[in-house]
């Protein structure tokens, strides 16, 4: 590594990423007979099953870099997101490091259904470490940039009331509020319609300007071209390709004509 | 940092020694104890906002709201009343039975419906642990946060109980506010082991109803403690006087109630809670903390 500019913010090396699920059993397997013999026996219950969604994947993500993950459905994009957060564990053996704390930006950060959309974004905001101080002054921000309150008063009302559309808006604008070292972004420019979905990415390409690196997964073709020079193939866990996007999403397209 | 050690690769030394030589820190990895006591303490805000959350959101869908926090407890005395107090008509050899039930039902009651939420407080909120950056602590204590809540309010009723079935108000009263103190921490490290080893081991939330109502019969909440005395003794009575709930119990009972028997002097009593919420609580802390950074994998 000679060139000594280029100051890394997320390095991955040999990275395995294993799930491991309860309770999705074959039938038959699952009966009294079968799981008294599995405790006579000492087998591993069926019961637990693994999925290696990510299988050894290394690469070195610089500082004003901004990368955009393609791949199939299942192909172990999010997970890699949510591994180089550190919301999910890396198998012994390789490991995830990055610069500062790098924030997952998903639009299924997890909210509470039956509050309000004022409520929301301020568990949202607590939740991703700010002061009360920094929530007050943000809240109302936060809740003119969804636009939820664009046909009436919504954001008082319980966020089960609301279209996916409106919720999904709501939660990229709370996790759009905050400044990050490294940004990961999951499928967020995808959501609303055409006018959030510019405004988002304006808000994208301002995050990226304040953040480090920014790494973007998306099936938008054109949002992977419009915000990333760089982009990484991964196909069932492991990376298939690794350079600037207009040739790495070449290959991706033939691949996915084939 | 033990667990950097250990970040042996087949594909060459030179991305973990890029990756240290520019002071990146291993994603996931898990930090030492006061700095997750210091992360914790700054995301106190949060946790004091999820339990809000919590409870209006599982009032919300009801129309009396809050009131309902005092009533489930003066129904639940009303049962037992009925129960007890009526249909068998009992004593047991305590002079205000129904008093000195209901202390115990509120009592064990409060740490009951803390094991019972924090059985589920990882495994309920997976999708907002996979999505966001807190200390995994904050859900268990913000449950905690909740009964505690609730806990005031059937204090509240209990207090109404004793006065009306005819107990003076005394200066020993002021002994509820410790020894409800102690339960809370106590409560506070069994919701944060019952959180982590539910998360590991699913299978042991079935368990979970017939664990607390052994427990429960070993606490003397439907029969004086005497009924303990009476039958066991050696190690067995030792054992069974040695429970924390028991325990805790007593000590209530004690603080508001005059002529009760009490199964030690108070002052052992006194002392036992303090090590039990001593080792309860720190070690449901450090156990919470060690598993830290597999919550996410569900």
């Amino acid at each position: 590594m000679a060139d000594n500019e280029r100051v890394p913010t997320v390095v991955a090396d040999n990275a395995h990423i294993v799930y491991r699920i309860y309770g999705s059993v074959a039938p038959g397997t699952n009966s009294p007979l079968a799981s008294f013999k599995r405790i006579v026996t000492g087998k591993k219950s069926n019961a637990v099953r693994e999925v290696h969604a990510v299988k050894g994947v290394s690469f070195v993500a610089y500082k004003g870099e901004a990368i955009g993950l393609i791949g199939t459905n299942g192909s172990g994009k999010s997970t890699l997101l949510r591994a180089i957060a550190g919301l999910l564990p890396v198998e012994r053996g390789g490991g995830i490091y990055a610069s500062g704390q790098p924030s997952l930006l998903g639009v299924n950060a997890a909210l509470m259904n039956d509050l309000s959309g004022e409520k929301n974004v301020e568990l949202g905001c607590l939740a991703m470490g700010m002061s009360p101080a920094e929530v007050k002054a943000q809240a109302a921000g936060i809740i003119e940039f969804s636009g939820i309150n664009d046909r009436g008063d919504f954001s008082s009302l319980p966020m089960k009331t609301y279209s996916s559309g409106m919720a999904a808006r709501l939660r990229f604008s709370i996790a759009a509020a905050k400044k990050h070292d490294v940004l990961l972004i999951d499928e967020a420019l995808a959501t609303g319609d055409a006018k959030f979905r510019k405004r988002s990415e304006q808000r994208v390409r301002d995050l990226r300007k304040e953040a480090g690196t920014v790494f973007l997964v998306s099936h938008s073709e054109q949002s992977i071209r419009d915000t990333c020079e760089r982009s990484i193939w991964l196909e069932s866990g492991e990376i298939r390709a690794d350079g600037p996007t207009a040739d790495v999403m070449k290959e991706y397209e033939t691949y996915v004509n084939k | 940092m033990a667990q950097t050690a250990l970040a042996e690769s087949d594909t060459g030394p030179s991305l973990t020694e890029l990756a240290r030589r520019h002071g990146l820190s291993k994603a996931g990895r898990l930090p030492s104890l006061p700095e997750y006591t210091r992360h914790l303490w700054s995301y106190r805000h949060f946790i004091a906002a999820f339990a809000n959350a919590k409870v209006s959101a599982s009032l919300g869908s009801t129309r009396l709201g809050v009131i309902w926090q005092v009533l489930t407890p003066l129904i639940n005395a009303g049962v037992y009343y009925v129960i007890f107090g009526v249909l068998i008509n009992t004593k047991q050899g305590v002079d205000n039975f129904i008093a000195y039930l209901c202390a115990g039902v509120f009592i064990f009651g409060f740490t009951q419906s803390v094991v019972q939420a924090g059985t589920h407080s990882i495994t309920a909120n997976l999708a907002m642990i996979r999505a966001l950056h807190f200390p995994r602590a904050s859900l268990p204590i913000s449950i905690c946060l909740v009964e505690v809540r609730n806990m005031v309010a059937s204090i509240v009723v209990l207090i109404a109980i004793v006065l009306v079935s005819g107990e003076p108000l005394t200066l020993e009263w002021l002994l509820l506010l410790p020894a409800l103190l102690l339960q809370s921490i106590f409560n506070a490290g069994l919701a944060l082991f019952v959180a982590r080893l539910v998360s590991k081991a699913t299978d042991l939330r079935q368990l979970i109803p017939y664990i607390m109502r052994i427990w429960m019969y070993g606490s003397a909440v439907l029969y004086p403690v005497t009924f303990f005395s009476n039958r066991l003794s050696g190690w067995q009575l030792a054992a069974i006087e040695a429970n924390p709930l028991l325990i805790f119990i007593e000590l209530v009972r004690h603080s508001l109630m005059e002529n009760i028997e009490l199964a030690q002097p108070a002052g052992l009593l006194w002392i036992q809670a303090l090590i039990w919420t001593v080792v309860v609580g720190l070690g449901g802390y450090v156990y919470f903390w060690r598993g830290e950074k597999g919550y996410g994998r569900g």
